[in-house]
């Protein structure tokens, strides 16, 4: 038996950002519908109260205490953790992406490659995926194409579009941007696209933590704090080779 | 082998549902801790600062009339049903006075009909509810910086503080506002006597309210009283500045 291989699988900053990422993505998150709780309606367009026509009402009372923070109603401690962890947020994704794009992180691991993006391609890794056979041996080393495509998603698509609603929202942000509102067709629209753009957000958490389960957590969660990964070896069965 | 890797996966799992709610019971336990909210208020001086940088003199976005909200909704008190209001309102507010003193050289008492008689801003804007939604109204109202220039203020003035006719909850201390001279003397910024091209309703703040766009709902006092100009919040109701300040909300409400 050949002793496992070991790589040094995330940098420093990569896993460093990733925990303070971690803390705050999960409190802006709770304390986020502690905010929407107040008026657990969405609306369409530039304005939208009590009057008029909803887009979607969750619930009388919103989402239940255990998702909110504070887990009681309150409105103001919610707006206050989720605005200085918004700011901790801002401040560290910048950190992030300035560091990612100088190391090359961007285009070496989180960038698809042309080849990766052929339809053929996703839906071998697709299928792979549905049937739980993740990677071995040297294709583990690197993010499969699925893992790309939902960092990158993350990354790059949705917190712009986050931090863009969640500005268009402030009253005083947009006197000085107004093309904010034309950009998203209103204040209210803003909201339902931050609350939608942080639904998805959520739902890349679960998907994410139920792969680090299911691709072995010890190792997973390990390669995160350390840095040192254990390569899955290819014996227990072959995965195609995708063409 | 396996049954190894399972126990440690159960750790795992069940390590990370323990310690999550530990997480939200600590999270609950500092909402409720004074100095931790004080940290987490820190990033209102952050977002005032770099709102005021950003933001500067701009003026906030003004609609078209067939942007209207259909309904104008009211919020917070839509009565302060209390006597001296009930007197006031049974005579049309022929006898209200607005007050103006504090830090100022020249003092004012200015009824309904003087208001109206001076120059005039109309604008359509709208009003965003810290709760999280918006209405769009037609306003007309004399700016406020016009008022606090007649009123000569004082060089050491930093704060309008604007007293309101109601009390939100019995014996808990009346409505009060207070904003900064930036946005005191912003061009929008008005003591407004109509919306949308009739008087103001009771609903709404009757005779006179506040708006300061660019800030949110509870900023927007109603039924005022007295205006006085001031060096310092320190002294006033629990000294942050406001009723809703008072009881945790943001004095700077720009987001």
């Amino acid at each position: 038996m050949t002793s496992p291989e070991i790589i040094r699988r995330h940098s420093l900053a990569t896993r460093l950002l990733h925990w303070i990422n971690a803390l705050c993505v999960f409190l802006v998150l709770m304390s986020g519908l502690q905010i929407f709780n107040a008026d657990p309606v969405l609306y369409w367009g530039q304005y939208g109260a009590s009057p008029d026509k909803a887009l979607l009402a969750i619930g009388a009372h919103g989402f239940p205490h255990w998702a909110t923070i504070p887990s009681w109603q309150g409105l103001a401690q919610g707006r206050r953790w989720h605005f200085f962890f918004a700011w901790l947020l801002v401040f560290n994704s910048l950190l992030y992406v300035l560091f990612s794009f100088i190391s090359g992180h961007v285009r070496r691991d989180l960038l698809p490659t042309r080849a990766e993006l052929v339809p053929a391609h996703l839906a071998h890794d697709i299928w792979d995926h549905l049937r739980l056979r993740f990677p071995r041996g040297a294709a583990a080393k690197r993010y499969n194409v699925l893992q790309k495509l939902a960092y990158f998603g993350v990354i790059f698509v949705l917190a712009p579009l986050i931090l863009a609603t969640g500005l268009t929202m402030s009253p005083g942000f947009d006197a000085a941007c107004p093309w904010l509102l034309n950009l998203f067709g209103g204040r209210q629209s803003a909201r339902t696209i931050h609350f939608t753009a942080a639904m998805l957000v959520a739902l890349f958490i679960l998907v994410h933590l139920l792969m680090v389960v299911l691709a072995g957590p010890w190792n997973e969660v390990r390669s995160m704090i350390t840095g040192r990964y254990v390569v899955p070896q290819s014996k227990s069965y072959p995965v195609s080779e995708p063409k | 082998m396996t049954a190894h890797v399972w126990t440690r996966r159960q750790m795992l799992l069940r390590g990370s549902a323990a310690f999550g709610g530990l997480l939200l019971a600590g999270c609950d336990q500092l909402s409720q801790s004074p100095s931790f909210l004080r940290v987490l208020g820190s990033a209102e001086h952050l977002t005032y600062r770099a709102q005021r940088l950003v933001v500067g003199q701009s003026l906030a976005r003004e609609f078209t009339e067939a942007q209207l909200s259909p309904v104008f909704r009211s919020n917070g008190t839509s009565d302060p049903n209390n006597e001296t209001y009930n007197r006031l309102r049974a005579n049309q507010f022929a006898d209200w006075r607005l007050s103006i003193r504090g830090m100022v050289n020249r003092p004012l008492e200015l009824s309904l009909a003087a208001l109206r008689a001076m120059q005039s801003r109309t604008q359509i804007t709208r009003h965003d509810c810290v709760e999280g939604w918006s209405a769009i109204g037609k306003w007309t109202g004399v700016p406020l910086g016009n008022i606090l220039t007649l009123a000569q203020l004082n060089a050491e003035a930093r704060f309008i503080v604007l007293y309101c006719a109601d009390e939100l909850e019995r014996n808990d201390g009346g409505y009060y506002e207070s904003i900064d001279l930036v946005d005191a003397f912003h061009p929008q910024t008005l003591l407004a006597y109509a919306l949308n091209d009739r008087p103001l309703a009771v609903a709404n703040g009757a005779p006179l309210r506040l708006r300061v766009e660019r800030q949110l709902g509870y900023k927007q006092a109603k039924y005022l009283m007295r205006i006085e100009a001031v060096a310092s919040l320190d002294d006033i109701g629990r000294g942050k500045g406001g009723y809703w300040e008072d009881r945790g909300y943001e004095w700077y409400a720009g987001i």
